[in-house]
């Protein structure tokens, strides 16, 4: 049966498979280029009795997704890395109550101001915790638009399975990109979590508390090894990424999100001559998928990491090969986005 | 025999760590006592501050959630946003409120979020060791104006409750003391108000309290309530504001 499709920017897309995974809540500050999902939900917020506010901030809108997740609503934020970067320290406090929150960060080049020209160099930042303390976000890296809808569902019904805030990682291209989009593919379904935590009013039970602190010596770091527990099994059970004929490949390319549309181009291209490329998309950023990176390790196989930056999923290649096989790497960055040509060329000095 | 006096059901079994002759532990009863008086401690959320209050939760009994420093109103605003069956409140101090929390402060208020305020000002940081605050008096000393608050230098103390009294946003504001005994019962008529102003709908309310700080104050906490009467509730008179 033929399916309907409507054609849809990234950023519709994300805002639709939100609205359609149950989010209630959304709260942002306008930046580019990320700006139709903000105006999205406003547009459709109120008519379905939702909430939508235009912060005064992105500080004030990560915090206010903060409250409304304490109340186990499913609430969402969008920034573009800027204002992720404000962000921070609502998303530090988010992990560190846990809190099932998401942020989406349709990424601009930097660093400070830079310019509004898609980018990668927010890898660091996004995977590594760009706030204050031991903690990890979940990651996901959409790379079409009905990706970028169907992670949504992924990214609410994870941020409830583990009450960990989730980022979703686009880029400037991914987001202003058009494509047609399948709504109602059978992959998307919104779970529903029981939030005995949600601060309700403590009719009938003791009064819940939603926090980050703990003053007693010792209690901090006894939920900071509950929470390192909670981390080990979402990278146990929760990698996710796509690969093509790694089976063949003698040299395999490594890229995620806009840019591994472009590196499976060049990968295309250099099969029809014949060529043994193969390409690994990691979907989920954190935790890294590893797992994708271990059949190969005996082999003589070579590994061309690909980014819109100098190098950030560069290093989890190399943590995860660990000199096992050679780890070559392409970037541009500051708005510089790597063409099938270059890639192609990277290739052949290979 | 007849009960006239006993702790709070709003309030824990539980004895705090503010220093002797702070405010913040009259505050916490007065708070208590209205939502009981009120019935609504089932539906109440509180937002805790961080400062010295930052585990103000551990002493209520009901619902909480903390707040990133300054951040109190934006995390309210999502809760009620999210519950408005549910009375929300925060808790905030001077430099949470009136110095990093400021847009928050202002934008809630501005909204008209049906939101209760519990400010208290004591002119000084307290949890921090008391430096400088937004409130702090011409001349006073701190950690960080050891020669006194110079008005060329550090600015004037920010009269944030006449600010907010501008905002057609904003329904209700009084400021009052702990001062004295009919001052304490003056704030708690206050507090009254302004949880009775969220249950009615009426919009956002904020009472300020001058509050004592013996330990930043360098004063005894007799000479600390003197001194709300000489010098602050000068700089800050007490009243209806709005």
């Amino acid at each position: 049966m033929k399916k309907d499709k409507i054609l849809m920017s990234g950023n519709e897309a994300i805002a639709e498979g939100a609205i359609q995974a149950g989010c209630v809540f959304y709260a942002g500050y306008p930046i580019t280029p990320q700006n139709e999902i903000i105006a999205y939900f406003a547009r459709r917020m109120p008519d379905m009795n939702r909430v939508f506010i235009q912060a005064e901030s992105e500080l004030a809108a990560i915090n206010m997704v903060f409250g409304a997740s304490a109340t186990g609503a499913r609430a969402m934020t969008s920034s573009s890395s800027p204002g992720i970067s404000l962000k921070q320290e609502g998303i530090s406090y988010i992990a560190g109550a846990e809190l099932p929150s998401v942020i989406v960060n349709i990424q601009r080049a930097g660093p400070g101001l830079g310019n509004i020209w898609p980018a990668q160099s927010d890898y660091f930042q996004a995977t590594r915790g760009g706030g204050n303390g031991n903690y990890r976000v979940i990651v996901l890296a959409p790379a079409s638009v009905q990706e970028c809808y169907d992670l949504m569902f992924d990214a609410f019904n994870l941020a409830d399975k583990y009450r960990n805030p989730v980022m979703v990682l686009g880029d400037g291209l991914l987001g202003q990109m058009m494509e047609p989009l399948e709504v109602n593919s059978q992959k998307s379904k919104a779970k529903v979590y029981d939030k005995p935590w949600a601060l309700t009013g403590c009719k009938g039970r003791e009064p819940n508390i939603t926090k980050s602190f703990y003053m007693v010596e010792g209690d901090l770091e006894e939920s900071n090894l509950r929470q390192q527990e909670k981390y080990k099994t979402i990278q146990e059970k929760e990698p996710l990424w796509e690969e093509l004929f790694t089976d063949d490949a003698r040299i395999i390319l490594v890229a995620y999100g806009s840019m591994s549309r472009i590196a499976r181009g060049a990968m295309n291209k250099l099969r029809r001559q014949g060529k043994k490329i193969g390409l690994i998309r990691p979907i989920t950023l954190w935790p890294f998928p590893a797992q994708a990176f271990s059949r190969s390790a005996a082999s003589k196989t070579k590994y061309l990491v690909i980014e819109m930056s100098y190098g950030q999923m560069l290093e989890d290649v190399l943590l995860t090969v660990n000199g096992n096989s050679p780890v070559e790497f392409y970037g541009r960055s500051g708005g510089g986005v790597p063409t099938e040509e270059q890639i192609i060329a990277k290739i052949g000095q290979l | 025999m007849k009960k006239i006096f006993g702790k709070p059901e709003a309030l824990r079994e539980r004895s705090t760590h503010y220093c002797p002759g702070c405010g913040h532990g009259t505050a916490h009863r007065l708070i208590a006592e209205v939502i009981d008086e009120l019935g609504i401690r089932e539906k109440v959320i509180g937002v805790a501050p961080v400062g010295c209050a930052v585990i103000a939760y551990d002493y209520w009994g009901f619902d909480c959630s903390e707040a990133a420093h300054g951040r109190a109103l934006a995390v309210a605003t999502g809760i009620k946003r999210m519950r408005p069956e549910n009375i929300v409140f925060t808790y905030q101090g001077d430099g949470d409120l009136a110095a990093i929390g400021t847009n928050e402060t202002i934008h809630a208020a501005n909204r008209g979020e049906n939101l209760t305020v519990i400010f208290i000002n004591n002119a000084i940081y307290g949890m921090t060791g008391g430096q400088m605050a937004p409130t702090t008096l011409k001349g006073q000393k701190s950690a960080t104006t050891p020669a006194g608050r110079k008005i060329e230098l550090h600015g004037y103390p920010l009269k944030i409750s006449e600010m907010l009294a501008l905002l057609p946003g904003v329904k209700y504001i009084e400021r009052t003391s702990f001062d004295s005994v009919p001052n304490i019962i003056k704030t708690r008529a206050a507090i009254k108000k302004a949880f009775q102003n969220q249950i009615d709908g009426i919009g956002f309310s904020l009472v300020e309290i001058l509050s004592p700080c013996p330990t930043y104050w360098g004063l005894t906490p007799e000479e600390s309530l003197r001194w709300i009467k000489e010098n602050m509730a000068r700089e800050f008179p007490p009243g209806r504001i709005k």
